[in-house]
């Protein structure tokens, strides 16, 4: 390598050429370093002793690496350098050269890469060299893009039969070059030739294409449902503390949205007290919001809907009032303009399945996150004192007080839970939209008719319910666009309220009464 | 008894003179309608007792607010139907005359064009949408003032109460009609000029509507139909039918197996109640002269709720009352403290529900009573 790389310097662009293959074929792990400078044009030798360096710019001068130690070698002015120069041939010959190296990485992702580079500009070396990688690859996804890249290089080929099997090959690939290079196959041209001259060929690549649009649809059905779930999720945190307020005690809580808000804002607060670790703000700042939100709403109960049971009119228009003191409020201490939430990494970045199916983990993380909590929640309600508390007070409040359960207490520490919970919510959408004092006010309505929608009461109800016009709503999407899809749904659940008053599930038995 | 005795009409009579709080409110409107054309039109700028342009259009405004407090009241106060999409209704109303305002202005538009509303051409669009026909000549968009709200409560109204949604899911699912109805008319394609609305309206009727006698005109014109809806409504709640009405707010089931239609009352007064919401938005759009969206939006809705309910609900006057207060206030804070409004109406809403349940009247006839010491209030 050291021989080699003393020639580089004097070499013309053709001997270039052939230092590079050579250097390539070494397989040094250094080598890869010296192409890729060289590709950047970082790579300079010095005038005096035609040494080769890596360089950096370095203010004015340039910091120089010594390629065969990767240790520095002080820096230099650029006037005792020369750049080694590289043409546009040289360059592919570089990239493909730097491909085959990247074609063993241990890192998928860099296999995947190198593979699509190296199909940029096939010819029978790079042919070679995939056909070898093929039967040493593990990874599926690697295997499958040089399968396909491979089929679509044989579809050049002369002989017939070779395209025919490249066709084969290629049915059940997503890949979009390759259903592009199909289509235009199976094209007529309008001096009625085909870009595919053999009908063979052509009647196989017809049955490869249908078979290939058989996925797609299957692969952007699951999409939508992945889609309308995580919208569905959405709907749901913003109404599973609700289901608690409004479904379990009945209370009409309209600043059940400024709740969430507040949990929003305590994410937004957490990271400012916490800049330096912004992966870990998340999880401070869920308990946070829930305390937060929590207390606030114990204040409310016992500020002002304890005065108000009984009278849910009332009640509406004071938290009304009092949804619009909170938003004022937000807007006098952090402005009327979003705060800037950041995402941590973990949340950031999107799940690859294959071409055509993809989901941002934002997405994935909401669905999942939103089941747990609800799940949780479940629990909380089935299986703590608490919740049997809460549940004897709802069925029967006198009773409930003769056996002993102090029903004022209860009913503090539920709409707390619910608020609480209404605070969580916010910390996820924080992650979601943006964060500002309207962010409650656009999902109220929602969460309301979610909440009626799957039946009062029903925290089943109100999980699938949420999750039912989630995917309805992503389902109607590509007909009628965003808007006319939630304007569908509200009108669809307006009517559905009038068929079934008490939801998908109503309660029944004596809960049911009142 | 008594009632079947002395009669309906002369029942009506009775019930007009024993409601005083809506003498009073009538005899300050007449004095409002012959003062302030007087004090507009007759004093001269410079005199200190000239009443400006401004504050009629201001005073019209609150009128138009009234009318559509009244409307409410008579569902809420006295039918016990809380809607939370009243307004939809008038913004409705507003919408149809709006049209009508649009193709009154024809070719004075930016672009110019003779049917087309300024929007359209924006948009690119050829031909006038099929619902925008008819809309040139005043009958048929006053027409309309009164037959949109009309139809859509109609229609909602009798899916709802036939199929008993009562009570707060009502409430929930009118918002949601005025949110969907915001939605929509927010889309471009709707036809209805997006979030922009219509505004830049020239005349009515031939009339100008900056002219001093035009807006005159309207405001005369409002004046008499706040005062006719109140009557209109004190009317309905005297009757016998007013009195079934109250029936299904105090015991919806009592009344029912009593033998009335709960649902045709009910589905009668609610379309009445729109109708009237839509002819105060009718009003409302000349004399403010812009349309939106932003009229649809469930808050604006809750708002009408809370003005009713300040003023004390089931009195009719008092929703008027409620209105012009809490419009005033709006204005003054929005003018004097922007940031304070909120905290204050949002304060209002929590307080009043709180303390005074039966709004401001309520607590000044409850004051009166006991002063006099009459005993016990009703």
């Amino acid at each position: 390598m050291p021989q080699l790389l003393q020639q580089l310097p004097d070499a013309s662009y053709a001997d270039k050429q052939t230092l590079i293959k050579q250097l390539a074929a070494t397989h040094d792990p250094r080598v890869r370093v010296v192409l890729n400078a060289l590709l950047e044009g970082n790579l300079y030798a010095r005038s005096s002793d035609h040494q080769v360096f890596i360089t950096r710019a370095d203010g004015d001068n340039l910091a120089l690496t010594d390629p065969l130690t990767a240790a520095p070698a002080g820096t230099a002015s650029s006037d005792g350098l020369t750049r080694i120069g590289v043409n546009n041939q040289l360059r592919k010959t570089l990239r493909v050269a730097l491909a085959q190296f990247d074609l063993s990485s241990p890192d998928a992702g860099v296999r995947r890469e190198a593979v699509r580079e190296m199909l940029r500009a096939v010819d029978a070396q790079t042919v070679e060299v995939l056909r070898g990688r093929l039967h040493e690859e593990q990874d599926k996804g690697v295997r499958a893009d040089i399968r396909d890249g491979l089929a679509l290089a044989d579809l050049d080929s002369g002989d017939a039969d070779t395209r025919l099997a490249a066709v084969k090959t290629l049915a059940g690939s997503l890949n979009l070059d390759v259903y592009n290079r199909l289509s235009s196959m199976v094209e007529q041209a309008s001096d009625g030739s085909y870009g595919e001259s053999d009908p063979r060929v052509r009647a196989a690549a017809q049955s490869s294409i249908r078979a290939i649009n058989r996925w797609r649809i299957f692969y952007s059905g699951i999409q939508t449902l992945l889609f309308g779930l995580s919208q569905g999720s959405v709907l749901v945190l913003a109404a599973i503390g609700l289901a608690i307020t409004f479904g379990v005690m009945g209370v009409i809580n309209m600043a059940h949205g400024e709740l969430m808000m507040l949990g929003a804002y305590t994410t937004y607060v957490v990271q400012l007290l916490m800049p330096q670790h912004i992966g870990a703000s998340i999880l401070v700042a869920i308990p946070a919001a829930f305390l937060v939100s929590g207390l606030a709403g114990i204040a409310i109960e016992r500020t002002i809907v304890r005065h108000l049971y009984g009278r849910p009119l009332e009640t509406l228009l004071a938290t009304f009032g009092l949804s619009l003191v909170l938003q004022q409020a937000v807007r006098d201490i952090f402005s009327a303009n979003n705060r800037p939430v950041q995402s941590p990494e973990w949340i950031s970045g999107q799940l690859q399945i294959n071409q055509a199916l993809s989901i941002t983990y934002n997405r994935l993380y909401i669905i999942v996150f939103t089941f747990v909590l609800f799940l949780v929640l479940l629990q909380v309600l089935k299986r703590t004192r608490l919740g049997l508390e809460v549940r004897a007070v709802a069925q029967n409040r006198a009773m409930a007080k003769a056996m002993g359960i102090r029903t004022e207490w209860v009913d503090a520490l539920t709409f707390g839970l619910g608020s609480g919970i209404a605070g969580i919510a916010g910390v996820a959408l924080s992650q979601l939209t943006n964060v500002g004092p309207n962010l409650g006010q656009s999902y109220i309505v929602d969460s309301f008719m979610v909440v009626v929608f799957g039946g009062v009461g029903n925290l089943w109800g109100t999980e699938l319910g949420g999750n039912a016009l989630g995917i309805v709503n992503k389902l109607l999407e590509p007909y009628s666009g965003a808007v006319l899809a939630k304007i569908f749904v509200l009108v669809f659940l307006i009517l559905f309220i009038q068929r079934r008053p008490r939801g998908l599930f109503p309660q029944k038995g004596r809960a049911a009464d009142g | 008894m008594d009632a079947m005795t002395i009669g309906p009409r002369n029942r009506l009579i009775a019930a007009l003179r024993a409601d005083r709080g809506g003498q009073w409110f009538l005899a300050v409107l007449l004095a409002t309608g012959v003062l302030a054309p007087l004090l507009n039109l007759a004093v001269p700028p410079s005199s200190a007792l000239h009443l400006s342009s401004y504050t009629v259009t201001l005073i019209g405004k609150y009128m138009t607010y009234a009318m559509l407090a009244i409307a409410v009241d008579l569902i809420w106060g006295y039918c016990g139907i809380l809607s939370l999409g009243h307004g939809a209704f008038f913004a409705l109303g507003g919408y149809a005359i709006g049209m009508y305002l649009m193709r009154e202005i024809g070719t004075r538009g930016v672009y110019g064009d003779p049917v087309l509303p300024d929007f359209m051409v924006f948009l690119n669009w050829k031909q006038l949408p099929w619902f925008w026909y008819g809309f040139n000549h005043f009958a048929f968009a006053a027409l309309m003032v009164v037959v949109v709200p009309g139809l859509l409560a109609l229609v909602f109204g009798f899916l709802a109460f036939r199929s008993r949604v009562s009570g707060v899911y009502l409430s929930i699912i009118t918002q949601a009609l005025t949110y969907a109805l915001m939605l929509a008319f927010f889309r471009n394609d709707m036809g209805f000029g997006g979030n922009n609305g219509f505004t830049d309206f020239k005349d009515i009727l031939g009339f100008n509507l900056q002219a001093p006698g035009t807006r005159m005109a309207l405001f005369l014109v409002t004046v008499l139909a706040l005062g006719g809806s109140y009557l209109l409504c004190r009317c309905i709640v005297a009757s016998r039918a007013g009195r079934v009405i109250a029936a299904i707010r105090d015991a919806e089931s009592r009344a029912r197996f009593l033998g009335y239609r709960v649902e045709s009352y009910k589905l009668w007064v609610f379309v009445f109640s729109a109708v009237l919401a839509g002819i105060a938005g009718a009003l409302y759009v000349p004399q403010i002269g812009i349309i939106n969206p932003s009229e649809f939006s469930p808050a604006n809705s809750i708002e009408i709720v809370i003005w009713v309910a300040i003023g004390g609900r089931g009195t009719l006057y008092g929703a008027v009352v409620g209105a012009l207060l809490v419009n005033y206030a709006k204005t003054y804070f929005t003018a004097a403290l922007p940031s304070m409004w909120l905290y204050a109406l949002g304060a209002l809403f929590v307080l009043v529900p709180l303390f005074l349940p039966r709004g401001v009247v309520g607590a000044v006839t409850q004051l009166r009573s006991r002063m006099i010491g009459a005993g016990a209030t009703s």
